[in-house]
């Protein structure tokens, strides 16, 4: 019965009722969203991560005054109101060489510890966030940008360029994820003046380098269901009305078949972003992501490796970043996913 | 059927050489880059590169060049590491093979087994605490990078409780051959495997759990429990056993991309010297002819798993055969 009363709310109003608000599917989604008070809270974590990523020099310059970019190794701060010295003589356990200080959880000297060149750990892994989420962000947003365009031009167009581009993404896809990472970047980390195409020109060191190579990588992960969506969006009846009504390509394209395939690209992005963000720190760690003087999340883990069974929190800390970041991305992402594809036949609950 | 297979071998060996081409150009001929730079040195003279150029070929016209490459990697299997110029490299691949695959064989046992019982778990659980703190888990599994799980394991069973009763069985860090001591094999990798199988079990718990719910509301399994057969029945005759279909060509792809070199992160972390190990140190000494096989080794197993498991699908599905 109380269906019926439902249904008969939403019955055309009679001349002079109140009008019935009409709900555009996008605010429906939005409002899903905001409902999921899971996902939501993965937003929420994420978005605090970046703030406090970003934060990173605020940190560095006014609370603990370092500079997490420069060896110290003749450095020192206070514990306990006592001057001590950043690397000690033969703290580990074989009392031999030098041990950085470990974590004194105190915000303004060496919160984390120095790591093996006497600089701060706590600014290192800010510091870190920031280039590992630009990087991380950055390339899943190129690779979204990208796969999206030649998705389109391949869905839309057919034959010879959906061939071309279609193969082109079957060949990336062959490749191993990492290996692929791995040659590109071996290669292209060695060029002695950048690389670059016409006067464009990008150096190794600078965080550009990786982040293309992570968008190239994932082109296919995107290419594929967006392309699946536009040949189907392409038979729908709407499309078929528009030919009909003589529109130019260009109106088919970015009127009728785009807001049609963009949510796969929205449910796709976060998901994308939290890979890429494993996959820069993957290739940082193996020294061919992010390089000096930036520091990555993946960067401090691997500075941290020498150092895991004296002074683990070196390694521990951006680690534990990482999942954050991640896990708060992967349940936003399937919130997204809920509120956007509500005909799905199975949506994961909470 | 046999068409299919046909058409899908002849794709097959299309796309492996599209690979060698493509892995071929990224390696020697990328725009700006000399590829003999990483061996001549930093100052080499005319001769020096002239040599080594000549050494590998690389003074030739370009298609003779892929091909001399591919000779060397192929048939006559001589193709020299830059780093060290005695050491063959397809020899130390197949060499280091074991290893991987070990590695990757114990982890897919590991994740099959306890991600097949947590997606049952918590598709059947649905709607007590059970499902969503499994899930959470499955979520947290998928969210964690390897290597830094392989550290922390290393901090635990290498460090920190290595004296407990726990972890004193553990071995120091390596790999030892099956044939060399089989319980040293197996002591060795159960650390490594379960880091490894970690995020699978977590995605294929995922998986298994939307696609068993999703086949629960299909009409077979309503007239399963009509015809009156157990709950218990239903669920693992009728329900997991379709839901396995999505879960095993899943299955078929993540297998081969592991055995391809998804293992490198944790071949480092705990020093197993399998491809990926050779990889890695590849990476360091720039080593470009190690690194061109060890992926062109790794594309080639991708591929090879793509066609098997399209071939399996044809197999259990044939509606899929004349596409």
């Amino acid at each position: 019965m109380a269906e019926v009363a439902a249904l008969d709310q939403v019955e055309p109003a009679s001349p002079g009722g109140p009008e019935v608000a009409g709900r555009s599917p996008w605010a429906l989604a939005g409002r899903r969203l905001v409902r999921n008070r899971v996902a939501m809270g993965g937003l929420v974590l994420f978005l605090l991560i970046v703030v406090v990523s970003f934060a990173a020099p605020i940190y560095a310059d006014h609370v603990a005054h370092v500079n997490p970019f420069e060896n110290n190794l003749n450095g020192t701060t206070i514990v306990n109101g006592k001057k001590v010295p950043l690397l000690q003589q033969g703290g580990g356990i074989l009392h031999l060489g030098e041990t950085p200080i470990g974590p004194t959880w105190d915000i303004h000297h060496y919160f984390l510890g120095a790591d093996q060149n006497g600089r701060d750990v706590a600014s290192r892994v800010l510091y870190g966030g920031r280039s590992s989420l630009i990087v991380g962000v950055g390339s899943a947003v190129l690779c979204c940008f990208f796969a999206t365009v030649l998705a389109l031009l391949a869905g839309f167009h057919g034959g010879v360029v959906d061939s071309v581009f279609s193969r082109s993404m079957d060949v990336i896809w062959a490749f191993p994820v990492l290996l692929l990472a791995i040659c590109v970047a071996t290669v292209l980390l060695n060029a002695p003046n950048g690389v670059g195409v016409g006067p464009i020109r990008v150096q190794a060191s600078s965080l550009w380098l990786p982040t293309l190579i992570i968008a190239f990588i994932f082109l296919p992960y995107v290419f594929r269901p967006v392309r699946g969506h536009v040949l189907a969006v392409s038979e729908k009846e709407y499309v078929e009305a528009a030919i009909a009504q003589g529109a130019s390509g260009w109106r088919l394209v970015f009127s009728e078949v785009l807001p049609n395939v963009i949510t796969v690209v929205i449910v796709l992005l976060p998901l994308i972003i939290a890979t890429t963000i494993l996959t820069e720190a993957a290739l940082s760690y193996l020294s061919i992501g992010v390089q000096p003087p930036n520091a990555s999340w993946g960067s401090v883990i691997s500075d941290g490796q020498g150092l895991l069974y004296t002074r683990p929190w070196v390694a521990i800390a951006p680690g534990i970043m990482i999942v954050l970041t991640v896990l708060a991305l992967n349940v936003f992402g399937d919130g997204v996913r809920d509120a956007l594809d509500p005909r799905a036949k199975l949506r994961i609950e909470g | 059927m046999a068409t299919f297979i046909i058409r899908r071998m002849l794709s097959l060996f299309l796309v492996m050489f599209v690979i060698t081409v493509v892995v071929f150009m990224i390696f020697f001929h990328t725009p700006g880059i000399d590829p003999t730079r990483q061996i001549a040195g930093r100052n080499p003279s005319a001769a020096a590169v002239k040599e080594i150029k000549h050494q590998f070929g690389l003074d030739r016209p370009l298609p003779i060049q892929y091909l001399l490459m591919m000779k060397k990697i192929f048939i006559t299997r001589d193709l020299v590491s830059y780093s060290n110029q005695g050491q063959r490299i397809v020899p130390e691949v197949v060499q280091a093979a074991p290893a991987t695959l070990s590695l990757a064989f114990g982890a897919a046992v590991i994740w099959v087994v306890v991600s097949i019982l947590m997606g049952l778990a918590a598709a059947v659980f649905k709607g007590s605490l059970v499902d969503p703190v499994l899930m959470i888990l499955a979520l947290i599994g998928i969210s964690m990078p390897v290597f830094w799980v392989g550290e922390l394991a290393n901090l635990i069973t290498q460090s920190r409780w290595h004296d407990t009763f726990l972890f004193h069985w553990v071995p120091p860090l390596g790999y030892t051959p099956f044939v060399q001591d089989p319980g040293l094999w197996f002591k060795g990798l159960v650390i490594p495997w379960i880091t490894l199988s970690i995020a699978f079990i977590g995605l294929y718990a995922r998986v298994l759990r939307s696609s068993l719910l999703e086949v629960q509301n299909e009409d077979y399994v309503r007239t399963a429990r009509a015809k009156g057969l157990s709950e218990r029945r239903v669920l693992l005759r009728h329900t997991l056993r379709t839901s396995m279909i999505t879960y095993v060509s899943l299955f078929g792809l993540d297998f081969g991309a592991l055995v391809a070199g998804a293992t490198l992160l944790t071949e480092v972390v705990f020093g197993i010297h399998g491809v990926g190990y050779l990889t890695y140190q590849s990476i360091g000494n720039l080593d470009l002819p190690t690194i061109m096989v060890t992926v062109i080794y790794g594309a080639f197993f991708i591929v090879l798993a793509n066609a098997f498991v399209d071939i399996a699908y044809a197999w259990l599905d044939p509606r899929i055969r004349p596409a």
